[in-house]
């Protein structure tokens, strides 16, 4: 015997017990709330399936879940992409390289507040980039008025922060496509692009998947950034809220409805679920490669 | 030859237009936040006419933007340490003691990964509320004082130690406890500095829970802090700006201290956020 036999939960105590208490039973306990009209006071009955009824009738629902969707459709494809481009450029060993990638990652360790922040500041009615604009020749653009222009301003700051933090996946899978390969196609006369898509493509496809995965749930769960950008209103009229900003503002304070906050959280969870298993299962097939 | 030289300098360039890109905004935060109150702060003016630091200190008149900060850097000791003696300990216990019902308690992790914190905050929040911890900077540490993703990180970590140095130990006598401190924890540094970077990083930066849980303005972390300070004081954006780098300094110093820690992380925690 190399232990007593309750050694082992000792050692164990401490992270079951965060376990348990601050995310199973929030997690079970969100699931009965959601069948109640519980309030931010406490109390609730079981009312059944009415929050989900008044959910599907809730245009709020509709809109915020349509802007999560909208959000993470729009937040995939460049930040697929635009990490590959520059971990490519990144990827060869020239003087100064070091200084490029920290440089490339600090948006990355800065936090979300901070970085929305200073993108507020700089798609201000009169700041940096209305300045770019009219220097340009345009008029000023209302970047965080306007509720359509405030998601997709919002998108840019996501994707601008996430591209230091993909580029570094990538370079790790870019570091292990054989060299042979590019220097036979280079032989058969293949350009640049022609190698991008037959060689470094189907190489690293299995990173381009995890990637896709990776900033899909985290842009469907998108708070920070629109939150900042709007000075916490979600737009004008609330118009550019999302699912977890929806949640938020339902469920918090005194006069929050939990009951109907839980209900939306399970919505959130179910979709976020099948989004994580499937980032699971592409991070453990990435793991094996 | 010569097109070698021009691949290089097109290199060069596109690696230059990044360089603007990432760092550019925080420069540009930067000179808002030294820029004199006699100075307009929309010119797009990067270096200042009168360079000076009064904003720090005018900021501290505003908001206790000093009393955020030790929070924050309280809060972030604090899910340091319970991170990455919890996660060890727990870690241990599942790749090394065997036991019944190790397969159960790995179980209530790896359920705990799949579970989103923004699933859960407002139940969360009552929980909470039932604790009595509402509005206490305890309710903001606790939630992620053991993440079950890093119980896993070090238990993988703990598997992959050979079993032969262990199984000496064991003939010497050593007690599990022993076994854990003096040769097995030793043997996880690595892991251990990237659980300690992103659980400083992660409650450094995290925004949704404290802006759930806290009430008072002298218990605000850093990131509450500032979006009070910018909702409050939106007009005078050199205030903003000073506290933004104020928030931003700390962060870039650990990251050129303990880069190549940083970018094993990203490998390792890809799945966390």
């Amino acid at each position: 015997m190399t232990h007593r036999p309750y050694t082992p939960w000792l050692f164990l105590a401490p992270g079951l017990a965060v376990c348990l208490l601050f995310v199973i039973f929030p997690f079970l306990n969100m699931i009965v709330l959601a069948f109640t009209d519980a309030s931010a006071l406490g109390g609730g009955e079981f009312t059944g399936v009415d929050n989900f009824v008044r959910m599907a009738q809730d245009p709020k629902f509709w809109a915020a879940a349509r802007n999560s969707l909208l959000y993470m459709a729009g937040v995939v494809p460049p930040l697929v992409l635009l990490p590959l481009l520059i971990a490519m450029l990144a990827q060869k060993i020239v003087p100064g390289i070091g200084i490029f990638r920290t440089a490339f990652f600090t948006p990355v360790i800065a936090s979300t507040v901070v970085v929305g922040l200073i993108w507020t500041w700089l798609l201000d009615s009169r700041g940096l980039v209305n300045n770019l604009v009219e220097a340009l020749g345009g008029s000023r653009i209302g970047f965080l008025t306007d509720s359509t222009l405030l998601l997709i301003s919002s998108m840019v700051v996501t994707i601008w922060r996430g591209l230091g933090y993909y580029m570094v996946i990538y370079l790790a899978a870019l570091a292990n496509v054989p060299k042979d390969l590019h220097e036979a196609a280079m032989v058969d006369g293949a350009g640049p692009v022609r190698r991008f898509w037959s060689v470094t493509v189907p190489s690293i496809r299995p990173t381009m998947v995890l990637v896709a995965a990776l900033s899909a749930v985290n842009g469907f769960r998108v708070f920070s950034e629109i939150y900042l950008l709007s000075g916490g209103s979600g737009g004008p009229g609330g118009a550019s809220t999302t699912l977890v900003m929806l949640i938020q503002s339902v469920g918090r304070g005194l006069t929050g409805e939990v009951g109907y906050a839980s209900a939306l959280s399970i919505v959130l969870f179910v979709i976020l679920l099948g989004l994580l298993l499937v980032t699971l299962k592409l991070n453990r097939r990435e793991d094996r490669l | 030859m010569k097109r070698a030289h021009l691949f290089l300098a097109l290199r060069y360039l596109g690696l230059l237009s990044i360089l603007a890109i990432s760092i550019g905004p925080f420069l540009w935060q930067f000179a808002t936040s030294i820029k004199g109150p006699g100075e307009d702060v929309f010119v797009p003016d990067f270096i200042p006419d009168d360079p000076t630091f009064g904003n720090y200190a005018a900021v501290a008149d505003v908001v206790p933007v000093w009393t955020f900060a030790l929070n924050s850097l309280g809060v972030a000791s604090v899910n340091v340490i319970t991170n990455c003696l919890g996660a060890a300990m727990a870690g241990y216990a599942l790749a090394r003691l065997r036991f019944r019902g190790r397969r159960f308690a790995a179980v209530i992790f790896a359920s705990s990964i799949l579970v989103p914190f923004e699933a859960i905050m407002i139940s969360l929040f009552l929980v909470m509320r039932g604790f009595g911890l509402t509005n206490t900077l305890t309710a903001v540490v606790l939630p992620g004082a053991i993440a079950a993703l890093n119980v896993l990180l070090l238990r993988n970590a703990f598997l992959a130690l050979p079993a032969e140095v262990e199984e000496a130990a064991i003939i010497d006598g050593a007690n599990a406890w022993q076994r854990f401190t003096r040769l097995a924890l030793p043997s996880v540094k690595g892991t251990l500095v990237v659980v300690a970077l992103f659980s400083f990083m992660f409650s450094w930066d995290d925004f949704l829970w404290p802006l759930i849980v806290l009430s008072d303005q002298e218990k605000y972390t850093l990131t509450i802090g500032l979006a009070y300070l910018q909702g409050t004081f939106v007009q005078n954006q050199r205030l903003v700006a000073a506290g933004t780098i104020i928030a931003v300094v700390p962060l870039i110093l650990l990251f050129l201290l303990l880069q190549k820690h940083f970018f094993r992380g990203v490998g390792e925690g890809a799945i966390k956020g």
